[in-house]
């Protein structure tokens, strides 16, 4: 397996239209999208991105439709050429890069997964899984046995023969995640790859891909427009509006200190006691005197707590770090604070 | 004045004459400079007609027959097909027509083998680019609307009478439908399935023959069997140019009234045409199976 790399979008700008060229300056000086289309009529796609996405870890970019995050992604790849900036990735520009250097880039640096799943219909679901190997190169017998290994990670054993058509949606995108995993790329790019299926399916697969995050340590870039979806995978989230980015930072972050109304308002119906970790709520030792006997993991969740205080008529609790050491202590009431929003809960 | 509105003015005569005289004249002389250097360029097709024509004749019939029904059989997997098949090659024997018939059949088979040549790199080429697509189309509405008596005449000046030209004729006639559906069929392969290739790394040669086209199988298909229909209605007209096969008696028949023999002949023809169509279409419905599995 190849080891995760990590991918550094700075000052990316793309605009769609005749010339654009002719107006990033304009853009960079501050001009709004609302402008840019009524003066010049030119669209303002994806405006000063930088995103630093770190090795190995779930990066998911969100916003609603128009936002301009389908756009970005394919930015990464190169399926869409910028019309500013830069996208380092092993120390080297994809924006520089020739057409057979792209081409190789993304045989063996990159894998991506559809919303729409993009499987070939007249290909059978291993031929379909075989597709990457099969364009780099790789010999039959061979691109074979990776494929059939993932068609069964994927939970489609007995179906390497069927065709796309013959499967729901859920299960061919478990043949599109098998196609991008049989690439053994480090970077998973995945645009909205979820967004078609059905809410049950759709949590079904996001377990899938945890599971196999765990396993193979890929760097993933996951676009998505649900809330709960990007709180639930991303190590890191990146909130975009009109192809800006508003917000940058853990799903913590973004739930506890928004950065603007138009974030508070996207926030305010997510299940807080569920996302909030304790982690991020709790008070450090100094000044507790006596430390609660009863304690709870550092990443436990706020309502795990409660429903603990609550159980055990306890006022707080003692925080434990993965290793068993105490760090912090969650009182009854912050815990409370922390689950309603009603007041600042980490000062 | 009133004449001169209800007469529209034209070239004056003499003009006229002279224009058509120094174009006919400019051709001709192009025809005697150069008419040897186009025969001789166009040799190699003399050679694969005869080819045709001896392997299809010298073939005993029964083992035709055998070859027909298994082609029907392969094709369709359906015994109807093949039964109509081989008997409509039957009633064609038996009514004296099985050595036209053969003629005919080879010079369809030529000209479509020629046609799928040409029009399927044509085809894919104006699917690629926009500014082929401006150059090739308005040439393709020329090629099928002008009568086809018409570019019979320059190709009978510069080559002659016979097999060469009359394929010519033939594949000028039925090229068009092969070239358009090629083309049709790429560009309406689903754009997010060549955005999945293209994300893979593939490169354009394995992105045209991995994906596109295979999905634009089922229209080039069609475009085919139009092709095969259009060929077979041109050999007719051809039979003018010296062209044999069933268009011969055809044209025998209404400069001497033979009723009987063009209606024979003419029943020859839908004969094969159907049996063309009927193959060629089977064949390219099973190509897509894929597509009629449906989801349970």
């Amino acid at each position: 397996m190849t080891d995760p790399i990590g991918i550094e979008i700075r000052n990316l700008y793309k605009i769609f239209g005749a010339n654009p060229q002719a107006h990033v300056a304009a853009v960079r000086a501050g001009m709004t999208k609302a402008e840019l289309q009524a003066r010049h009529g030119h669209v303002l796609g994806l405006s000063d991105i930088n995103i630093q996405i770190a090795p190995g870890s779930i990066q998911v970019i969100m916003g609603l439709s128009g936002s301009g995050k389908s756009t970005l992604i394919r930015h990464i790849n190169r399926l869409i050429e910028p019309t500013a900036g830069e996208i380092v990735i092993e120390g080297r520009n994809v924006v520089g890069m020739s057409k057979d250097e792209l081409r190789e880039f993304r045989r063996h640096r990159t894998a991506m997964v559809f919303q729409k799943f993009g499987l070939l219909p007249h290909r059978t679901v291993l031929d379909n899984a075989a597709y990457g190997l099969e364009v780099q190169g790789m010999a039959e017998a061979e691109r074979y046995r990776t494929a059939m290994r993932w068609i069964e990670r994927v939970g489609l054993s007995g179906f390497e023969k069927s065709y796309p058509s013959q499967l729901s949606g859920g299960m061919q995108q478990r043949v599109g995640l098998a196609r991008a995993l049989a690439n053994d790329a480090p970077i998973l790019l995945m645009d909205e790859a979820y967004s078609a299926l059905d809410p049950l399916i759709r949590y079904d697969m996001q377990t899938v891909l945890l599971d196999l995050q765990q396993e193979v340590r890929k760097t993933i870039v996951f676009i998505t427009h649900d809330l709960d979806e990007a709180l639930r995978i991303g190590d890191r989230i990146a909130l975009l509006r009109d192809g800006s980015v508003i917000q940058q930072g853990t799903a913590q972050d973004i739930v506890l200190r928004p950065a603007d109304d138009y974030v508070a308002n996207f926030v305010q119906h997510v299940d807080r006691g569920k996302v909030l970790k304790v982690g991020a709520v709790m008070l450090a030792q100094h000044g507790f005197d006596a430390l609660p006997e009863a304690s709870i993991a550092t990443d436990a969740s706020i309502a795990e707590a409660l429903q603990q205080m609550a159980a055990n008529r306890l006022q707080a609790l003692r925080v434990q770090d993965p290793q068993g050491q105490t760090i912090g202590v969650i009182p009854f009431q912050d815990a409370i604070n922390a689950y309603t929003g009603s007041v600042e809960a980490n000062p | 004045m009133t004449s001169w509105l209800t007469s529209f003015p034209q070239l004056s005569d003499s003009l006229l004459r002279a224009l058509q005289r120094s174009i006919d004249n400019g051709f001709r002389s192009f025809t005697r400079s150069y008419g040897d250097l186009i025969e001789g360029f166009f040799s190699p097709l003399q050679t694969l007609l005869i080819w045709f024509e001896r392997l299809l004749l010298g073939t005993p019939w029964p083992v035709i027959l055998l070859v027909v029904a298994g082609l029907a059989w392969g094709a369709s997997r359906s015994l109807r097909v093949v039964i109509g098949s081989v008997l409509t090659l039957v009633l064609i024997g038996l009514f004296g027509m099985w050595a036209d018939t053969m003629k005919t059949i080879s010079m369809v088979l030529a000209a479509t083998l020629l046609s799928i040549a040409i029009g399927l790199p044509l085809g894919v080429l104006m699917a690629r680019s926009a500014r082929v697509q401006r150059v090739v189309s308005p040439i393709l509405d020329i090629m099928q609307t002008m009568p086809s008596f018409v570019y019979l005449i320059p190709v009978v000046m510069l080559l002659g009478i016979g097999r060469v030209p009359g394929l010519i004729a033939v594949v000028i006639y039925a090229l068009p439908p092969m070239i358009r559906l090629t083309n049709l069929g790429i560009r309406q392969v689903d754009p997010e399935v060549l955005e999945a290739t293209d994300a893979f790394g593939s490169s354009a040669w394995q992105k045209l023959v991995k994906a596109q086209l295979p999905l634009a199988l089922p229209t080039i298909m069609a475009g085919i069997n139009q092709t095969i229909m259009m060929a077979l209605a041109m050999v007719v007209i051809a039979s003018m140019i010296g062209v044999q096969g069933l268009g011969q008696p055809v044209l025998r028949a209404i400069s001497n009234q033979y009723f009987t023999l063009g209606l024979f002949n003419g029943f020859a023809i839908v004969g094969i045409a159907i049996l063309f169509d009927r193959i060629s279409q089977a064949w390219g419905k099973r190509l897509q199976k894929h597509r009629e599995a449906s989801h349970d």
